[in-house]
């Protein structure tokens, strides 16, 4: 294991040569030059989208996913929907799947890879680091029947351009042992707040990302501070989110980056009350664990994915083909209810095996989703659209979240 | 025998054993040159550059701003700190644990028992990593694992997730590590010397401290910088039994992506502890016992 550790590290010196040269050659001499000649600094950036029409596949398919989307019955027999893609298109599919945001963003930089199921914190650094294309959405018939509410947001386009087919969603929900907490909760304060009665069992998630929802939290008990997107805080807005979990800390037993050590954590009674998903609730419930999810009043931070192809794909038929294919309802149901996220195709929820499955995760429930904040890439240029000031870019985000924890 | 045959052997290669030796060793040297040391290099290297705040890419300017950010901030500080405190109890208790274990294997148990023996230290190492960890996790549990269970009729509660959960299983992860070095070390002590000892007057306490210790030292060392080398570097154990508690792995594992330079930067503080380590330890014969 530390022979692993020592050469990731390795590798990822050796990945950090190869992608940065590799972005400096490519601009030059990439795939997108089919069209207008649209390197310039203004333009959209990974150059103009396919023009069509989605001819013959290319015979292969390398998919870059989250574990759970793309499900070949190689980890349960009647789970498949890659199958039926390889035999209806002929493109032969090739899966890699990663554990983290930040894992597929150095895969697809190395490169190989033709199409990826990026989260909101993946997709605005793979778009401005040139490493995919924008997508004609008008090639994906499925795109139609997806619900409105997810397409062309912040983190899947950039001036008007898509670039990806949203795929499913999820909230990130305050959870608690109904054994052991007073509930219900329908509030973030005891994870927050110093005066938590459940100090020392409180758990939180270990990414950078989670700084954000302590800006959710402060955008409803500190409106001065006049937070309106908590990926784009400036640096007092950053400080007053860092101060609160700074605070948070207190109270933290464990963090989790890994949904079964969640799972373990909360059965073990090692954490009583903390930030989880549905999927996490649904899996404890199923082995016993008295535990509630639930949307707190203050809002949350969330995570909608998106179908991205990567910028010089030489398989770009196949991989039109496989955007429409994963959002077809077909599909869609099935990993939705394999994942345990909310469908992105609305005709999806007709195809659930469990006929409660939309409702559960509030698929079509627009009210629902007003007030969560959809995981995004947090850059100098605020995201909220304020140019008198800059915000924190997500590598600052990083460090001062590895600073926390290390203190 | 090489007599006999030598005009049948008598290619290219033997009789220029000089470019034998070369194309025997060029593919090897350049593996490790290229591969071990020029990876290292790139890390140092990386190390002194930046990252654009807009995109989150490399930019190749030099500042050494990382390393002053990780030197001159009290919390990357204190996980130095803390995780060369975690390396050194691990060492401390593999030898604790590790060198009367190797002593018994290779000086008192009978010679029937000895390969059962290295093969029962050996055991652990078959089994997946992240198994035994999280073997420990479930032992560990703060209120029902089987370690707060065992300690609960002495009125004692178990230490949960934290600082002494990292050193307890990296102690048992890198056990063999240390035990297997010390035990070749015994093996190779001659009977003669022990007998030798206790000829001239000397009673067991004194063989071992003037005979058996300075013998084995070098063993030692080599185990020791197994356990050392290997709990510094370690990340994934303070993930799953660190409850809080990070090491400077961990905080590498956070920024690689977003803050390649600075990952680096921290990435560099561990290998010049281990080669100051090996420097020292260099005096001591210790590294032709590896």
């Amino acid at each position: 294991m530390k022979t692993a550790a020592a050469c990731s590290v390795a590798a990822l010196a050796l990945a950090a040569c190869s992608s940065s040269s590799d972005s400096a050659s490519s601009a030059p001499a990439g795939s997108g030059a089919a069209s207008a000649p649209a390197e310039s600094q203004a333009a959209a950036p990974g150059g103009a989208a396919y023009a069509g029409p989605v001819g013959d596949g290319e015979g292969q398919l390398n998919i870059l996913a989250w574990p759970g989307y793309a499900e070949d019955g190689s980890t349960d027999p009647s789970v498949d929907w890659v199958t039926p893609f390889e035999k209806a298109t002929g493109c032969q599919v090739n899966v890699k799947t990663f554990g983290t945001s930040d894992e597929a963003v150095k895969l697809m930089q190395g490169g190989g890879w033709d199409v990826v199921s990026a989260s909101g914190d993946a997709t605005l650094r793979l778009i401005y680091g040139d490493t995919v294309q924008p997508v004609n959405t008008d090639l994906v018939p499925n795109y139609a029947d997806i619900f409105p509410d997810l397409k062309m947001q912040k983190f899947n386009s950039v001036d008007g351009v898509a670039y990806g087919i949203p795929h499913g969603r999820g909230a990130n929900l305050i959870m608690w042992n109904t054994d052991k907490v007073t509930g219900p909760i329908d509030s973030w304060a005891p994870t927050f707040e110093a005066d938590s009665p459940y100090k020392g069992t409180v758990t939180a998630y270990d990414s950078p990302i989670f700084i954000a929802d302590a800006a959710v939290y402060l955008m409803a008990t500190k409106p001065e501070l006049g937070i309106t997107d908590p990926y784009a805080l400036d640096q007092t807005q950053f400080q007053a989110a860092m101060d609160l979990l700074t605070q948070q800390k207190e109270l933290v037993g464990e963090y989790w980056s890994d949904y079964t050590k969640s799972i373990d954590s909360f059965k073990s009674g090692t954490s009583t009350i903390g930030t989880s998903w549905q999927v996490i609730a649904n899996l404890a419930k199923s082995e016993g664990v008295p535990v509630e999810a639930v949307k707190a009043k203050e809002g949350a931070t969330g995570w909608s994915d998106t179908w991205m192809v990567a910028k010089d794909t030489p398989n770009i038929n196949c991989a039109y083909k496989w955007l429409d294919w994963i959002v077809s309802p077909e599909a869609n149901a099935q990993v939705a209810e394999w994942f345990g996220e909310a469908p992105a195709n609305a005709k999806a929820c007709d195809l659930t095996s469990d006929k409660t499955f939309c409702d559960t995760y509030h698929a079509g429930d627009t009210e629902y989703w007003k007030d969560v904040y959809y995981w995004n890439t947090p850059t100098a240029n605020c995201l909220d659209g304020r140019t008198d000031t800059q915000c924190v870019p997500y590598s600052d985000w990083s460090t001062a979240w590895a600073e926390l924890r290390s203190s | 025998m090489t007599t006999a045959t030598s005009t049948q052997r008598g290619g290219f290669g033997y009789r220029h054993p000089r470019v034998r030796l070369a194309g025997l060793l060029t593919a090897p040297m350049a593996w490790l040159v290229v591969v071990y040391l020029g990876s290292l290099a790139a890390l140092f290297l990386t190390a002194f550059w930046t990252v654009n705040d807009f995109t989150g890419q490399l930019v190749k300017t030099f500042t050494l701003k990382n390393f002053q950010q990780v030197f001159t901030n009290s919390a990357y500080l204190e996980t130095m700190v803390r995780t060369v405190s975690i390396a050194v109890l691990v060492t401390v208790l593999a030898l604790v644990i590790g060198v009367p274990l190797a002593f018994f294997m290779a000086r008192v148990a009978s010679s029937r028992w000895q390969p059962l023996l290295v093969a029962l230290v050996l055991t652990p190492l078959w089994a997946s990593y992240l198994v035994k960890v999280y073997a420990w996790r479930a032992m560990l549990q703060p209120e029902n694992g089987v370690v707060a269970w065992f300690l609960q009729p002495f009125g004692l509660s178990g230490p949960g997730y934290g600082f002494t959960a990292i050193v307890i299983t990296l102690t048992y992860l890198w056990l063999p590590y240390m035990i297997l070095p010390v035990y070749a070390g015994l093996t190779r002590l001659p009977d003669s010397m022990l007998d030798a000892s206790a000829d001239l007057g000397a009673r067991n306490g004194r063989t071992l401290r003037s005979v058996v210790l300075p013998m084995i030292f070098p063993s030692v060392v080599a185990g020791s910088i197994f356990t050392f080398s290997l709990s510094l570097g370690d990340y994934i154990t303070a993930q799953i039994v660190g409850g809080k508690t990070v090491m400077l792995g961990n905080v590498v594992q956070t920024t690689y992506v977003t803050n390649l330079p600075f990952a680096a930067a921290v990435a560099t503080i561990p290998v010049i502890i281990v080669l100051l380590y090996l420097l020292v330890v260099r005096k001591s014969g210790a590294l032709e016992n590896l």
